[in-house]
């Protein structure tokens, strides 16, 4: 194949979004009605963020009957475009933010240029870092109840974890599986009452309280797991052909690594209650940033905190 | 745009094992996120090296010998077959730089 040299583009924007979950496209909203003309990559195959892989999204405020999470990320897309956003499905390979213009450069090497850039690039999934996950993932380890949940019909599965997101997959696997098993390292969940009180209840569910996964085991595909008790260290067998892993996020910050400022978490830091970062004209928001809260409509809300203090910062 | 061929149980042996060409197969749904994000990626694929490679869609859903078969357990898988076996699987959706490098070491 001869090596396509893209064209760089001269032109100057005042703001490049590099993300697209609630926080990139509430961005979007908030620039393009600023009348900034951002231009968002969205991710070729993240556009739309962490919520595209869930269902039923019930505490985003304004739909009182819940809203499915790809639907309700296609309303923020197409909010953002209709006040004139610019949105790219593509990835940013390399940034330059230090400088009065930025660089921001994409996957065909083609530069583009902004005053201001917004940092939305979310969190990826945490793998649990045992030797076999790799090699037995999508041969019963999975990351995505909703893409893999099928394959699991009246098996018996497990989840890891104990927020949230690992009872919503709980709940979603337990509608295919015969039973669920969640594994959680502690004695209590962190996730909601509400979410908490369902799974508990729920006749499919079980739990493995204070234990964490050991060992995975099988050969083409997972046919079971050893649990480590975290408070006695005894080790047991569970006999499973499918593993959940839903146990966090961590930043998706290796792109601005080195440039824009991070804390031992790879988390981006900013100035205080705003979306500034260490370089001027360069804002943080989202699961980028946020160690505590990480729901969608405070990422929606700081993305637009970015939106407005990118607006500041040009208007100087 | 050109849809991508579907392949499905009852065709797959003479589709995709006996195929003279590489074979790209995409285990899909049409439940599945990821999946929808890397169509669009395959068909750009295909068009910029259709001359190599086939690339046919599976549908697990409708079929579901040929899953079962080769054990799928998470979509999008993508498997490249290469005289009747495979010898490259991708699982997961992938960018297409990813996608496009680890095939064109099979392909001629």
């Amino acid at each position: 194949m001869p090596a396509e040299v893209a064209p760089d583009v001269s032109e100057v924007r005042d703001v490049i979004i590099i993300g697209s979950g609630p926080a990139g496209y509430t961005a979007a909203v908030y620039a393009a009605r600023a009348r900034l003309e951002p231009l968002v990559f969205e991710g070729s195959v993240t556009a739309g963020g962490a919520l595209m892989n869930t269902t039923e999204v019930e505490n985003f405020p304004g739909f009182r009957d819940g809203i499915m999470g790809p639907d309700l990320m296609d309303n923020m897309r197409a909010q953002a475009e209709r006040f004139g956003a610019e949105l790219v499905r593509d990835d940013v390979e390399a940034v330059e933010l230090d400088g009065a213009v930025k660089v921001v450069v994409d996957s065909a090497g083609t530069r583009h240029r902004a005053r201001s850039v917004i940092l939305a690039m979310g969190s990826a999934y945490r793998e649990l870092g045992l030797p076999d996950e790799k090699r037995l993932s999508g041969h019963g380890v999975s990351w995505c109840a909703t893409c893999d949940g099928f394959f699991f019909r009246d098996q018996d599965i497990a989840v890891v974890g104990g927020g949230d997101s690992a009872l919503e997959e709980a709940m979603f696997l337990a509608k295919f599986a015969r039973t669920v098993t969640v594994i959680h390292r502690r004695d209590a969940l962190r996730a909601s009452k509400i979410m908490a009180d369902r799974a508990l209840t729920h006749e499919k569910i079980r739990f493995a309280w204070n234990s964490t996964v050991d060992t995975l085991h099988g050969d083409r595909k997972l046919t079971g797991i050893t649990l480590r008790d975290t408070v006695t260290g005894e080790l047991r067998e569970l006999a499973v052909t499918g593993l959940f892993i839903a146990i966090g996020h961590d930043p998706r910050s290796a792109l601005v690594a080195g440039q824009v400022g991070l804390d031992e978490g790879g988390y981006v830091v900013c100035e205080g209650r705003s979306t500034r970062t260490n370089l001027p004209g360069v804002f943080a928001c989202g699961d980028l940033v946020d160690h505590t809260y990480r729901q969608a409509i405070t990422a929606a809300g700081s993305g637009c905190s970015a939106a407005l203090d990118a607006e500041r910062f040009l208007s100087h | 745009m050109a849809d991508l061929k579907a392949v499905t149980d009852a065709t797959f042996e003479t589709e995709v094992l006996a195929s003279d060409k590489p074979v790209l197969v995409d285990f899909w749904a049409p439940w599945c996120g990821p999946c929808r994000a890397v169509a669009p990626i395959l068909e750009e694929i295909s068009r910029d090296l259709g001359d190599k490679l086939e690339i046919v869609k599976l549908n697990t859903d409708e079929n579901p010998a040929v899953t079962g078969r080769l054990g799928i357990t998470s979509i999008p898988t993508m498997h490249l077959y290469k005289g009747g076996e495979i010898v490259q699987t991708f699982i997961g959706a992938l960018p297409k730089p990813k996608l496009v490098k680890g095939l064109e070491p099979f392909l001629n």
